[in-house]
């Protein structure tokens, strides 16, 4: 599974930390930072992340 | 499983319904029914980007799921009556619909002032058509603009018209103060300063008795007789929810479709509402239902519905606990953010600054009882962090009830 996030959309809501916490997360500053290529076993946690995020910035591909 | 599912609404809800439906097992047809001509989109932009035209539409359209690629979408088709006793819903196309389970996510509509004068000039902004109708005008040179109701979307129409560079804006409420329903106080004092040091005007504590104009508005007539002179008025007062298709079944519709705990409307177990329609207690809070415009609300709902729905439809007991969401939203405006987390609007009576200060970023918390019920920041970044960290706390929370 590969994750992209569209850094362009992004606008630092977090609401996909909430939701997949062992992939996304806000660094010091409050920006996201999150890992592209995550176990398969996060498959659910990742596509929670995609619906909650206020922008439709994440996308997963497989 | 088979029989069909009937989801009347595209927009997110509905969406997020046929998706739930698939992911709660449902492997029967599932018939998505919407009155407008789009697949469904992302609304939050269309008070910001896309009014200030920053984004295209399709960057707005949701991506489709692999699981909902047998989903069929009736575009451009209006639910007109729905016969539950005979599971049949009506279109205006002339046919009929007949399903096994029905998802009612038909969403809301603005409401209109009702006081004398014609439409031309005056605007509403719920969905794309209506955005871009407004864009086109914010940006004729020299437009005034008056909007009336001075809550979340009309601040942020305000905001976003002041970032195109429109010479007049003026934001008109009954209400002393700017979203003080949802917020209280405290914080709407903080926004009104806000607003008023980035160019946005206000006429508070004062209705409007009707509009001036003979083929489009020229002018806000407020109250006391006076007149806002304005090119482009915006409506920004409030809802409606979409349940005329619904009338006669028995329902209790008086402000959306009044659902049990697992979103089920009244007598009906093969019926289920999602989205800002359903009105619905949550069992966080008092068990009082309500209806929760936020943004999060139709993932929520259509999430616990569909899991109602298809075990219903399997023969299967819901052995679901009761919806429980914790509600959230934002609201960005100019160049800061509002974020909320749990339900402030039930604990305006005890406002508390947790951190920071009025004047720069600031963390305020709601109670009952002295318990924190939900907490809003106002600021840039580092105020979105820190009501984030209350969020696990608001988790925790017994129920008010308890």
């Amino acid at each position: 599974m590969k994750v992209v996030v569209d850094m362009n959309k992004c606008q630092d809501h977090g609401q996909c930390v909430f939701a997949a916490p062992d992939v996304f997360s806000m660094d010091d500053s409050g920006h996201l930072a999150y890992v592209s290529d995550p176990d398969d076993a996060l498959r659910d946690e990742v596509e929670e992340a995609a619906d909650v995020c206020p922008l439709q910035a994440i996308r997963i591909e497989d | 499983m088979t029989g069909r599912i009937v989801v009347v609404g595209a927009s997110m809800g509905g969406l997020r319904a046929a998706e739930q439906l698939r992911a709660a097992g449902w492997t029967g047809a599932i018939t998505v029914v919407g009155d407008e001509p789009h697949m469904p989109y992302n609304r939050p932009p269309l008070s910001k980007e896309v009014l200030a035209g920053k984004v295209p539409f399709e960057s707005l359209a949701f991506t489709p799921k692999a699981s909902t690629a047998d989903v069929e979408w009736l575009l451009g088709t209006k639910v007109v009556a729905a016969r539950l006793a005979e599971r049949t819903v009506e279109l205006d196309t002339g046919s009929a619909l007949s399903y096994d389970g029905l998802v009612v996510a038909t969403g809301m509509r603005p409401r209109r002032l009702r006081c004398p004068g014609l439409l031309g000039g005056r605007h509403t902004v719920r969905t794309l058509a209506d955005a871009q109708g407004l864009r086109a005008e914010l940006t004729r040179p020299g437009a005034r603009v008056v909007v009336v109701g001075a809550g979340f979307i009309g601040c942020e129409v305000a905001a976003t018209a002041v970032g195109l560079g429109v010479r007049e804006v003026t934001v008109v409420d009954p209400l002393p103060l700017p979203m003080v329903g949802p917020l209280g106080e405290l914080l709407a004092r903080v926004l009104l300063k806000r607003h008023e040091e980035r160019g946005v005007r206000f006429a508070l504590g004062t209705g409007v008795a009707g509009f001036e104009g003979d083929d489009r508005v020229t002018g806000v007539v407020l109250d006391d007789g006076s007149v806002l002179p304005a090119d482009v008025v915006v409506e920004s007062v409030g809802s409606v929810a979409n349940t005329d298709w619904l009338q006669g079944n028995g329902l209790d519709l008086s402000d959306g479709v009044l659902t049990d705990e697992h979103l089920r409307a009244g007598g009906h177990p093969e019926v289920v509402a999602v989205g800002d329609v359903a009105r619905f207690p949550n069992a966080r809070y008092d068990g009082v239902p309500r209806r929760v415009e936020h943004w999060s609300i139709p993932t929520d709902t259509a999430k616990h519905a569909a899991k109602t729905l298809a075990a219903h439809l399997a023969g299967a007991d819901v052995e679901l606990a009761p919806f429980a969401p914790l509600p959230t939203f934002w609201s960005d405006q100019h160049d800061f953010r509002l974020q909320s987390f749990g339900a402030p609007g039930l604990g305006l009576d005890d406002v508390r600054v947790l951190d920071g200060e009025p004047d720069g970023d600031v963390l305020v918390g709601y109670h009952v009882d002295g318990r924190l019920v939900g907490v809003v920041a106002l600021g840039g970044q580092a105020a979105a962090m820190g009501a984030a960290k209350y969020r696990a706390h608001l988790l925790k929370q017994p129920a008010l009830t308890a």
